[in-house]
């Protein structure tokens, strides 16, 4: 074998021409990323339109002049046989172009790397070619089952013809039969004047197009024949295309921003179209509301089918009776009805509940299979998830609201407990308040409304949370109007009474301890409205006692009755003396065993800590106190107050 | 939690609470007062013993019934009271407006005369 130069620069541009084809049309169709399939083989469809128009207008030619001279000239032959060349090439080209983008639509590794060396092996045709072998050459024919192998292998990679749908299919197959023709007739075209003895170089004598017709070709074939094969279960891809896109419509639906109304459409929509339902009607009841979606059907139809069920399984989902789980089978059933013959009745249950219910009739009977059901339960399960993510959705953002609230609250009521205490010539004191929940009912609180003489007050409200809080505010109110007046402790807690009587909700009561405490006498005045009787150290003695003094809840009794039950009592202190107020969330604090803190361990603590310093004594009970209940939490309000007095003699 | 049963004896309702009363278990209790005025009792007997702790909103039951219960001249008796609950009832001072007898027969005597 040897390089025929004669033959070397018509093969170099004809590889040249060839090159440049496939690198512009590659580069056309993979700009081109938008085109469908369809619009792929119509592109192979127009340019092959194009050149074999242009091809057939060269066969008129030489038609029209067949017997004159200037047909039989080498030079015309010539020039005309290569427009023909560089047409047969343009649309081989371009078409080996599509048809690679077919084949690849669904990339592996593999295919990759086969089609790689497909390309490769056709640039080495290319090669090859310079060689001027002819076609009943060994080499030739070698080198041509070679590509051959490749393109049988290749041709198999007909995923895009399942994505087509019905219509497409037959345009996709009238598109590659004419694509087959033109190859078909270039050939022919390129035969008839393989038989002039003048050609400066004869495409058929050349590896590389053979390879490439054959390859075109093979695949033109078994596409056709593949998608049509595909014709008739095109609907079923279609349908299960749909179905897929209803799927994530229902469960997109909620993210957003639709309402539930919305979701009930599309999951009725979607359901009606997955089975061929003829009519279809949905009933939600939340809220006390009732939601109704129907469709294809009047009002006396619905009443019609409910009175021709036959099962109890439909029957009780129609009446939103459904308790356990139901097996598919049971969810569909024939009916007799006028019009309708078939039905499916599915629960729509949300957070274990059944909220409503879905019904799809059909005008024939047994219209519907387990597969569907099997769908529609799909479409139910996805909408009730979307509908309980939007019950989610709202309920923390009204939660939101209410932390939100709450967190006013709070402040509101922080600022209600006394900012500075007094620490002074007289007293000292300490005092620590923790609420259960956001806000308490817990209130203490200290002035001194005249000079040495101080009112001082811890309460407890009934109950806790923010009704407490509220009515804590109105016994801060009180004390403030009543300590100004300079009230004694028994006038203090009837008064007290008599305006909380007018705002208390009837349920509720105040306790409260009301001490009037007067420095320059070392005396401690005091009236107890129900409260936990306070603790008082006496220094002398080293020695602690309850405060006892009679005495009634306020809001207890609402009216004047109230007055025969208050009582006072009075105490003389001495320096180092000391007073521990404190709210049952202390004493009825309990431990693991359900054992109650209770008032005497409170007391014996007390005793421990009271010759410190208020603010140690206040510590101390309070490690006295996790210590006894352990890891567990107080569910109550609960507060300290020590109040420590010094000598009115040794501070002047 | 707590577990309140009536019944009806010799013209006498008897609300028999076991357990703990707190804000949640109150409602089951204030129930059971709202059904004895409802059904027009003048004798109501509550036994308190199996009773093992009242939180403010329990005790705000009997309170919020107090008044009714005066007005239409209904008698209320409690009996089986243990020491932490008759503390609690003691401080706030309502030992004073309730009649509270140590035994089942002390309360009806209580009533019956």
């Amino acid at each position: 074998m040897k390089v025929d130069f004669s033959n070397f620069f018509p093969q170099l541009s004809f590889t040249g021409f060839v090159l440049f084809t496939f690198a512009y049309y590659r580069y056309v169709i993979t700009k081109a990323d938008s085109l469908n399939f369809t619009d792929l083989l119509w592109k192979v469809f127009i340019t092959g339109l194009i050149t074999t128009l242009i091809s057939l207008a060269i066969q008129l030619f030489f038609n029209l002049f067949a017997r004159s001279t200037l047909v039989e000239s080498p030079l015309t032959i010539n020039f005309f046989y290569n427009i023909l060349i560089a047409l047969v090439v343009i649309f081989m080209v371009s078409t080996l172009v599509v048809w690679k983008r077919l084949i690849l639509y669904q990339k592996s590794k593999r295919l990759l790397q086969l089609w790689g060396l497909f390309e490769i092996a056709l640039v080495a045709a290319l090669l090859f070619d310079f060689f001027n072998l002819k076609v009943d050459d060994a080499n030739f024919r070698f080198s041509l089952i070679v590509l051959g192998c490749f393109s049988i292998i290749l041709v198999f990679n007909l995923k895009w013809v399942a994505y087509l749908n019905f219509k497409q299919k037959w345009k996709g197959i009238l598109f590659i039969i004419l694509s087959a023709i033109y190859l078909y007739h270039f050939i022919l075209n390129l035969l008839k004047f393989s038989y002039t003895e003048v050609l400066v170089i004869d495409l058929l004598d050349r590896v590389f197009v053979w390879g490439v017709f054959g390859f075109l070709f093979l695949y033109a074939v078994i596409s056709i024949l593949v998608t049509l094969f595909n014709l008739p279960t095109s609907s079923v891809f279609e349908q299960k295309l749909k179905e897929a896109i209803d799927f994530q419509k229902l469960s997109q639906s909620i993210p957003r921003g639709e309402t539930k109304d919305q979701t009930y459409e599309i999951l009725l929509e979607s359901s009606m179209s997955a089975v061929f339902a003829d009519a279809a009607w949905l009933e939600v009841i939340e809220d006390g509301g009732r939601t109704q979606v129907i469709r294809n059907l009047r009002d006396d139809d619905i009443q019609g089918i409910k009175s021709a069920i036959k099962t109890d399984t439909i029957k009780s989902i129609l009446q939103l009776e459904l308790k356990n789980e139901v097996s598919p089978g049971k969810l569909t059933d024939g009916i007799k009805h006028a019009k309708f013959k078939s039905i499916i009745a599915l629960p729509i249950m949300v957070q274990d509940s059944q909220v409503g219910f879905i019904v799809l009739l059909n005008e024939v009977s047994e219209a519907f299979n387990r597969e569907m059901v099997n769908i529609i339960t799909t479409f139910v399960n996805q909408a009730s998830i979307s509908l309980e993510n939007l019950t989610l959705i709202q309920e923390s953002i009204e939660n939101e609201r209410y932390k939100e609230q709450l967190k006013i609250a709070k402040n509101v009521q922080k600022s209600l407990l006394p900012r500075a205490l007094i620490n002074n010539d007289h007293l000292t004191m300490s005092a620590f308040s923790m609420a259960a929940d956001e806000v308490g009912g817990d209130y203490y609180d200290i002035l001194e409304y005249q000079k040495n003489k101080f009112g001082v007050i811890i309460g407890d409200v009934s109950g806790k949370g923010t009704s407490a809080a509220f009515q804590m505010a109105q016994m801060k109110g009180i004390f403030h109007s009543l300590v100004a007046q300079g009230k004694s402790p028994e006038e203090f807690n009837k008064q007290a009474n008599m305006a909380l009587s007018q705002c208390l909700e009837k349920s509720s009561f105040i306790t409260a301890t009301y001490f009037d405490i007067d420095t320059t006498k070392n005396i401690l005045h005091f009236s107890r409205a129900g409260h936990c009787p306070s603790l008082f150290y006496c220094k002398k003695e080293d020695e602690v006692n309850f405060l006892k003094c009679d005495g009634m809840g306020l809001g207890i009794l609402r009216n004047s009755k109230y007055d025969d039950y208050v009582y006072s009592n009075t105490v003389n202190y001495n320096e180092g003396d000391t007073l521990l107020l404190y709210t049952d969330g202390i004493t009825e604090a309990k431990n693991i065993d359900g054992e109650q803190f209770g008032s005497e361990r409170l007391k014996d603590s007390f005793t421990i800590h009271a010759s410190k310093a208020p603010n140690q004594v206040k510590e101390g009970i309070k490690d006295d106190l996790s210590e006894f209940i352990g890891e567990m939490i107080i569910d109550d309000d609960y507060t300290l107050v020590v109040i420590k007095f010094k000598d009115k003699g040794k501070n002047g | 939690m707590a577990e309140i049963n009536t019944e009806n004896n010799d013209g006498i309702h008897f609300i028999t609470v076991n357990g703990d009363i707190d804000a949640g278990s109150s409602i089951y209790l204030d129930n059971a007062f709202k059904e004895a005025l409802g059904d027009g009792e003048k004798k109501i007997i509550a036994d308190l013993s199996g009773l093992d702790y009242i939180s403010s909103a329990g005790l705000g039951v009997f309170i919020s019934h107090l008044d009714e219960f005066k007005l239409q001249n209904i008698e209320l008796a409690l009996f089986g009271i243990n020491d932490s609950v008759k503390q609690v009832f003691d401080i706030l001072g309502l030992e004073k407006l309730l009649t509270i007898e140590e035994t089942k027969e002390a309360a009806i005597k209580a009533l019956n005369d």
